[in-house]
């Protein structure tokens, strides 16, 4: 007991020095897990995609569609349930790219009901149904806007030139931590009659197929099959799990990821310089103190607990502190950020991560100043002028 | 007016240098902030450079109204042809008009490091093309043939993607295409692109028309009369930007990203820094108390111990700025590949460090060393010369 009463006594000796090593400690800690829940928000919303969703697209690029007749044809392999139909919309709100959130068309009414991740009320979910130009939007979206049910939405196409009204018929939320909040979906009946008469061209195409198949397990042998049927045609296709395909997309930037990784390491190192210059600074003035209680007749583990111990306290209030810090700054950056985000979850990985680290530096702090004052002879100690 | 006398500069180095450990440890605490922020700056203006490169000031590039990227765009027949007849197009040696059509796709090819698939940027091309772009310089292999299924593929796409060497065969639209050569540009993002014969390209890829058309112009002051002209015409729902201005913007959002991400990031994480510096100043300035009190005591004034204890910390906060400089700048060395936002297309890019991102390094590690010494060097500066020189 007397050791951990003279452990909350040492730290409370230097006040000012105290509270800036928590302070800095915090600050860094902070940082890192800002930095690892960006990361792992990008995973989390892939992660969250039930597997029995497949996705078929064109197996040159994204930008092709696929013709409309595929549709039934993939509906007939087995093991399939039903299909649905979207393109990405690409429109801006007010017209401006720093509005950007994906906004795409799907259809038929069985595209919403395969996400079953979404929860929209059943009024809504009819009302959208029922209005040709209706459009359903994230929780989040709307917020970010500040839309309400029935106000009129206009989208400035960027692929299919124009102005889109579009009226908020429901905003869904996602079932769990990490599903996209931020999308705006809207009839594909209605883009495609649009588009035939402005664009006959670029009618009568989907850009993608959503797949819902009864057996997860099955996924790879179904996405096969259905690969196999267009293979000898103009429009071959790709089927992945969306699951798969969302991963695929992550991986395009995987050096921005491991860019960030490597800082969130770094800003352990930083860590680490503050808590062992703090540490190193005390034990130099606490030598005769040391001489003291080793006359005494404290033993070596008294002494090496006093020190590592006090560098756990800080290590660990400042890392108690850092965590805490991190959910307001989280929310100044996903504001800064729109559109990149779909909400953090902070990893439970990350906050454990981060407990590890403060241990581990604050052992590691302590060697330095505990080498020094076990080496010390009580006579030198004594002599000794911090 | 009483002069004031100064703390000499190396009195204030000489003290750094008696507190070794603690004065290396808060110079590389400075170090790893100054690294990374950078780093982070170095990226940012590594993309801008790599797409502004592949513009000139001379060029104008037509692109539909309203869309952003060429991806998105397509110029009818009829506008093509106003275009293509525009008096404002410069002439080249021959006499012909320096203007050319394009059409450009993405396509998905797997990474040769862990083949997963990246989007690539496809651009068919007019043999004019090669003499409105920038340089085109082949490393291997010829220039492709008009009207062959040849191509020639930029050697960062050839380096990062499974069979696109010279030799091979890539296959998009219906069509194997035989990689006859291997181009560069000079660093410019056209590296991360696949070139071939429009009019090979548009059948294959099912596109009835062109994506975007570029122009020399013949008095490149005269741009924006030329834009209001064109656009004058209802039926022109086109968009004319200048080259460079085009390529700028395709740089935006994902330079905006790493810049917005980076500098909250760097900032915060300076904090962690000054306050590393603040705590070894305030344990400076505690050790030295008598000496201050002496120092005080010869006549030296308040503000010449002020200026003494910040011009320590400063010095700290140099030194370690410099060493993160130097060490960020061997990332010159590496090369870094991304999706660009903007285009969607796979980007390979370097590290690039301009003389404005030294300048802004600088400042912001004076900065670290001014927040982190100011305060210990007021207390320093308020010593009571009595008391000091009487505490033990």
């Amino acid at each position: 007991m007397w050791v951990l009463r003279l452990i909350l006594r040492n730290t409370g000796r230097h006040k000012l020095r105290t509270i800036l090593t928590i302070l800095g400690l915090a600050v860094a800690t902070m940082s890192f897990v800002v930095i690892r829940t960006l990361i792992s928000s990008w995973y989390a919303s892939a992660e969250v995609i039930p597997p029995n969703r497949l996705v078929t697209r064109n197996a040159v690029s994204l930008v092709f569609g696929l013709p409309l007749a595929y549709e039934d044809k993939i509906k007939r392999v087995e093991g399939v349930e039903s299909v649905g139909r979207g393109n990405w919309f690409g429109g801006l709100y007010n017209n401006d790219p720093k509005n950007f959130f994906a906004n795409f068309a799907v259809g038929p009414e069985a595209y919403l009901d395969m996400y079953s991740e979404f929860v929209l009320p059943p009024e809504q979910r009819a009302d959208y149904f029922n209005t040709k130009n209706g459009a359903v939007a994230g929780r989040r979206l709307a917020d970010r806007f500040g839309w309400k049910i029935g106000d009129i939405i206009r989208l400035t196409g960027q692929i299919y030139p124009g102005d889109w009204e579009f009226v908020l018929k429901g905003i869904y939320k996602g079932s769990q931590q990490g599903v996209d909040e931020n999308s705006f979906i809207f009839h594909w009946e209605y883009f495609d009659e649009r588009i035939k008469q402005t664009f006959p061209e670029m009618g009568g195409e989907a850009g993608w197929f959503l797949v819902k198949i009864s057996n997860p397990k099955q996924a790879a042998g179904i996405g096969a099959a259905i690969d196999d049927i267009f293979k000898n045609s103009p429009a071959q296709t790709l089927t992945e799990t969306e699951k798969e395909f969302s991963l695929n997309f992550l991986a395009m930037m995987d050096s921005l990821i491991a860019g960030l990784t490597i800082m969130s390491y770094l800003i352990i190192g930083v860590i680490l310089l503050v808590l062992v210059n703090t540490m190193a600074m005390s034990a130099r003035e606490r030598m005769s103190e040391y001489a003291v209680l080793k006359t005494l007749g404290f033993k070596t583990y008294h002494i090496s607990g006093l020190i590592v111990g006090e560098s756990l306290l800080l290590a660990g209030v400042g890392g108690v502190l850092g965590v805490l810090l991190t959910y307001p700054v989280l929310d100044g950056i996903s504001r800064a950020l729109q559109g990149f985000f779909s909400g953090f979850a902070m990893n439970s990985l990350t906050v454990i991560l981060s407990a590890v680290f403060m241990v581990v530096v604050g052992i590691l702090a302590a060697i330095f100043p505990v080498y020094r004052a076990l080496r010390l002879s009580i006579v030198e100690g004594l002599r000794h002028v911090g | 007016m009483v002069s004031v006398m100064a703390i000499p500069l190396k009195y204030s180095i000489r003290s750094l240098l008696a507190r070794r450990m603690t004065m290396i440890l808060t110079v590389f605490g400075i170090t790893l902030v100054v690294f990374v922020f950078t780093a982070v700056l170095m990226l940012a203006t590594g993309l801008q450079k790599t797409l502004v490169g592949s513009g000139i000031d001379e060029n104008a590039i037509v692109i539909r109204e309203s869309s952003n990227t060429e991806i998105q765009s397509f110029i009818t027949r009829y506008q093509a042809g106003v275009i293509q007849t525009l008096p404002d197009i410069a002439l080249n040696a021959d006499g012909q008009s320096m203007v050319t059509g394009e059409v450009v796709a993405l396509i998905s090819k797997n990474r040769r490091d862990n083949s997963r698939p990246g989007n690539i940027m496809v651009r068919g091309i007019q043999p004019m093309s090669l003499s409105v772009h920038k340089d085109i310089n082949l490393t291997s292999g010829r220039i492709f043939e008009f009207g062959q299924t040849e191509i020639i593929v930029g050697k960062r796409i050839a380096e990062r993607f499974q069979g696109c060497g010279l030799g091979e065969t890539v296959t998009f639209g219906m069509t194997d295409w035989k990689v006859v050569g291997i181009f560069e540009t000079g660093g410019s993002s056209f590296e991360s692109e696949i070139w071939g014969d429009v009019e090979q390209f548009l059948p294959a890829l099912g596109r009835p028309v062109f994506s975007s058309m570029t122009f020399r112009l013949k008095d490149p002051a005269q741009f924006s009369q030329v834009r209001d002209r064109v656009k004058s015409d209802p039926r022109m729902t086109v968009d004319l930007k200048r080259e460079k201005q085009y390529y700028d913007d395709q740089s935006r959002q994902t330079a905006t990203f790493i810049r917005v991400l980076g500098i909250v990031i760097s900032v915060v994480f300076s904090l962690g820094a000054i306050i590393g510096a603040m705590i070894t100043m305030y344990a400076a300035v505690a050790n030295r108390t008598r000496e201050i009190a002496t120092m005080r005591a010869l006549g030296f004034q308040r503000p010449s111990i002020l200026l003494g204890f910040l011009t320590e910390s400063i010095v700290i906060s140099l030194v370690g700025g410099a060493l993160g400089l130097l060490a960020a700048s061997s990332l010159q060395l590496l090369r870094v590949s991304t999706i660009n936002w903007d285009t969607f297309s796979d980007l390979t890019f370097d590290f690039a460090l301009t003389p404005n991102i030294v300048v802004t390094v600088i400042i912001f590690s004076l900065i670290m060393g001014l927040l982190g010494g100011f305060l210990p060097a007021v207390r320093a500066s308020r010593i009571k010369i009595i008391e000091a020189l009487r505490a033990e």
